[in-house]
């Protein structure tokens, strides 16, 4: 849809800084047991720019999201091999520490989960526990500012003392996206964020996207094409662990190269 | 896709679904009457329970609440001043608390009682009072030493249990009845015969008589069932019960003739003169007896001035006897009685003397050892409930671990308490029946259960909500910590809760380390002899005294107090910290 932030169409593997990707995976194989999972993906993702990956459910692709904050690590049967850069850093790196990492790479799950704590405790959690205020006026700053950028601000200013999980299902999950820009990630991932929610709350969630996008790279898991061909500037296309087709999202929408990719976005299957 | 709607279609011609049709509503009405049945059965067995539980609540509350309350004999004590030292010196706090207080209340009983020349009348009188009765005496003298040499109006003197159980109603009823002829009695004191002007005592006479007869009924019955028995010495014994019977069953059928009365036959007495006489040999219009009351005067009496008194018991058949009786009438008509709350009962420990004994040192006791277990399995439970959920690597040794804590939990108690006299006694060498022991042991017991029961509460926490935490950078400690254990306290403060109301009703594994002794000093300290309450109930329910019966019934509603305001504790708990997600 936006061209302007989109590169080149298909980019070629490469692993150089100047190539302006924000996160690149090489080889990427993912196994849960003696399930091969994920199936050797490269992918290049620019910054500043809404990425979102398609396809079947257990195509792999909420899979490979996580890896990218290396959420499987908690699963203990799960095995990742490959390469997966941020900035040129290897996320995979043993010298790495992974909360470190997940406080750069932010996640949005599908069901919205804020804790059963008040709105404010919600987004100060994170800045609290990595330290990122020094004194309770820079955490209320940092709350506002979060929350003003998730598009909160102006229902929930009066009530930061109420519980979280007293708000819609929108309001949760954008409070959700207001915890996860709290700790100013680099990248934020979101795993299917709108499909919890009803249309209204899913056209905020959408908007709120696009506003992110000046300033973060964002990853999308979504079922719904209509949602990934709105939001995103560049799409990718899971099927069976394999990564068959990315590329510009109106070019994967309109003329796909792979026949699997034009079987799925016309309804054949999935 | 053609093939499919066919076969879908030949599929539906087959197995139609008809609502309309006779089996169909059948099938309706069969469901209706099994979910109608099914609900029937879950409200008897509601009512049943109900029932149960309330005749068991009532029953033990009925025996147990009048245990709480107390009868004392409010007398003026006179202390003489030389009572407790030299008199116009003042006594020190020692010669106080140690002096004799029997004569004093000696003295007190006798002015409340004139005329006691007897010496065993004078003792029974004295065995009316507790021996701890002049406690409360010397609680006063104590604080105020400058009673000494006055007369102390009203002091409550506590009453011995027979007497208290007397006045509870359990010995016997007494029955009075207004005479109609003129009495005389021939002495005042000793041996005396109360003649009256009309057949006043027939009534009493067929009464006895008919006791007479029930009691020959009954000799004949066993008698004969005796003389069947294989065995020479019951069949003489059944030989003599016959013959007793028809010796009572004569006595019986001769109307009007008199009759010997003795323990096994109501006894009958005579008020008169402002003294009482209890019949040893009754006739129609006369009888004669000892004086329990000495009477002032041998004056005549009009029908108005004195009456016949019956206590409806016999003698033989409850504790307290007729010379206790009519002391006790005495008191109660000079109004020297009154019930009390029975707070001692809260604030002394164990006594030998039913009217003495109290719960506090079982329930010191059992708070001590509960405070042991609690600050033992808290911390390890929930530490170990974490770890095993969220930390352990999931392998072989997890698992036989896990598999152990299962099992703990299903083993008999007792078995701890071999453990716990075997380890902790034999080999620590810990103080015997101290609560330290006890709740170390009882921390065994508990602990599987608070694991289990924590690892249960982790477990039911959404795993979105440690995924949420880890997603914005907390360690898995921190989202542990931090999240997914507020979450779960409810539910493992539930389980401790019921894990400690488990350990606070826990008796065998207690036995096994020495904690049934017999301790009268209410524990200080951890290590000092203690006991708990569901051994106190135990060793309570043991002894023969029947106040000691209601001692029992008492300290379990004090058990149950105890166990519901820990359980109401738990939904409190749980109300206060659930938190919705």
């Amino acid at each position: 849809m936006d061209a302007q932030v989109a590169t080149a169409s298909r980019p070629a593997p490469t692993t150089t800084a100047a190539t302006g990707y924000k996160v690149m995976a090489r080889d990427c194989n993912v196994y849960y047991g003696a399930k091969h999972a994920l199936k050797s993906v490269s992918v290049d993702i620019p910054d500043r720019s809404v990425m979102s990956f398609i396809g079947p459910s257990g195509c792999g692709k909420s899979t490979f999201l996580r890896c990218i904050n290396r959420m499987n690590d908690t699963i203990p049967i799960c095995r990742v091999t490959g390469k997966i850069t941020i900035d040129n850093q290897d996320i995979y790196d043993t010298s790495l520490d992974v909360v470190q990492l997940r406080a750069r790479v932010g996640m949005v799950f599908q069901k919205p989960n804020p804790f059963p704590k008040s709105i404010y405790e919600n987004v100060a959690y994170g800045p609290r526990i990595h330290g990122m205020a020094g004194s309770k006026s820079q955490l209320d700053e940092i709350v506002t500012a979060s929350l003003e950028k998730a598009g909160l601000w102006k229902e929930v200013k009066d009530r930061l003392n109420d519980s979280g999980t007293g708000l819609s299902g929108g309001q949760q999950q954008r409070l959700c996206i207001a915890r996860a820009i709290a700790v100013s990630p680099e990248v934020i991932l979101m795993d299917e964020p709108c499909s919890a929610l009803d249309p209204i709350a899913t056209a905020k969630i959408e908007e709120l996207i696009d506003e992110l996008r000046r300033n973060f790279c964002i990853i999308i898991v979504t079922h719904s094409m209509q949602q990934a061909a709105r939001v995103s500037q560049r799409t990718a296309f899971f099927h069976l662990g394999l990564l068959v087709e990315e590329g510009e999202t109106s070019k994967i929408f309109t003329n796909p190269e792979d026949k699997r990719t034009q079987d799925y976005i016309t309804g054949r299957f999935g | 896709m053609t093939d499919l709607t066919a076969s879908q279609d030949m599929m539906s011609a087959r197995h139609r679904l008809d609502l309309t049709s006779d089996a169909a509503k059948a099938r309706v009405r069969a469901r209706y009457r099994a979910e109608a049945r099914f609900r029937s059965y879950g409200l008897v067995a509601l009512a049943v329970t109900t029932v149960f539980v309330g005749i068991l609540v009532a029953d033990i509350l009925l025996r147990g609440i009048p245990a709480f309350w107390q009868h004392r004999l409010m007398l003026d004590v006179p202390i003489a001043a030389d009572a407790f030292g030299e008199a116009g010196k003042a006594s020190t706090e020692a010669q106080i608390r140690g002096g004799d207080y029997y004569p004093v209340t000696k003295a007190a009983l006798a002015a409340a009682v004139p005329g006691i020349e007897s010496r065993s009348a004078e003792r029974t009188l004295n065995r009316l009072l507790s021996t701890g009765a002049a406690d409360v005496l010397r609680e006063q003298l104590v604080a105020n030493p400058a009673l000494i040499g006055t007369t102390m109006p009203k002091v409550p003197l506590l009453l011995s249990d027979d007497a208290d159980l007397y006045f509870k109603g359990h010995e016997t009823k007494v029955a009075s009845r207004a005479p109609r002829g003129i009495a005389t009695p021939s002495g005042t004191y000793g041996q005396v015969t109360v003649l009256t002007a009309s057949n006043d005592f027939a009534d009493e006479l067929i009464r006895i008589k008919q006791a007479l007869a029930l009691r020959a009924r009954q000799l004949d019955t066993e008698g004969a069932r005796l003389q069947r028995s294989p065995e020479k010495a019951n069949q003489i014994r059944g030989g003599e019960m016959l013959a007793e019977a028809k010796a009572l069953r004569g006595r019986a059928e001769s109307p009007g003739s008199e009759e010997v009365l003795d323990s096994n036959v109501p006894s009958v007495l005579v008020e008169i003169n402002g003294g009482l006489v209890k019949a040893t040999k009754l006739g129609n219009s006369s009888i004669s007896g000892e004086v329990l009351l000495p009477l002032k005067s041998t004056a005549e009496a009009k029908p108005a001035d004195w009456k016949i008194v019956s206590y409806v018991t016999p003698e033989a058949n409850r504790k307290v006897t007729d010379q206790e009786v009519a002391f006790l009438e005495r008191f109660r008509s000079l109004g020297a009685v009154e019930s009390a709350f029975n707070w001692r009962f809260f604030t002394s420990g164990d006594s030998r003397e039913p009217e003495l004994a109290g719960i506090r040192g079982a329930l010191v006791g059992s708070a001590l050892t509960l405070l042991v277990t609690l600050v033992l399995c808290l911390p390890i439970g929930v530490a170990a409930a974490i770890y095993l959920e969220e930390f352990a690597p999931k392998n072989k040794i997890t698992d036989l671990v896990e598999v152990n804590i299962n099992n703990l939990a299903a083993v008999p108690s007792i078995v701890f308490g071999l453990l716990g006299l075997a380890v902790f006694l034999n080999f620590f060498g810990m103080p015997r029946s101290a609560p330290l022991v006890g709740g170390l042991v009882l921390a065994l017991l508990v602990l599987p259960t608070i694991i289990i029961a924590g690892r249960a509460a982790l477990r039911s926490v959404p795993p979105s909500i440690k995924e949420a935490a880890l997603g914005v950078g907390a360690s898995h400690q921190q989202a542990i910590f931090h999240h997914v254990l507020p979450l779960a306290m409810p539910g493992i403060m539930t389980g401790t809760i019921i894990g400690m109301a488990h350990a606070l009703g826990e008796t065998a594994p207690l036995l096994m380390i020495g904690m049934i002794a017999f301790i009268v000093d209410v524990p200080k300290a951890f290590t000092e002899a203690a006991t708990v309450m569901p051994v106190q109930i135990y060793l309570w329910s043991d002894l023969p005294e029947q106040a000691f019966q209601q001692k029992t019934a008492a300290a379990i509603v004090v058990l149950l107090v105890f166990l519901f305001v820990m359980n109401g504790l738990a939904i409190w708990l749980r109300k206060r910290f659930e938190r919705r997600w």
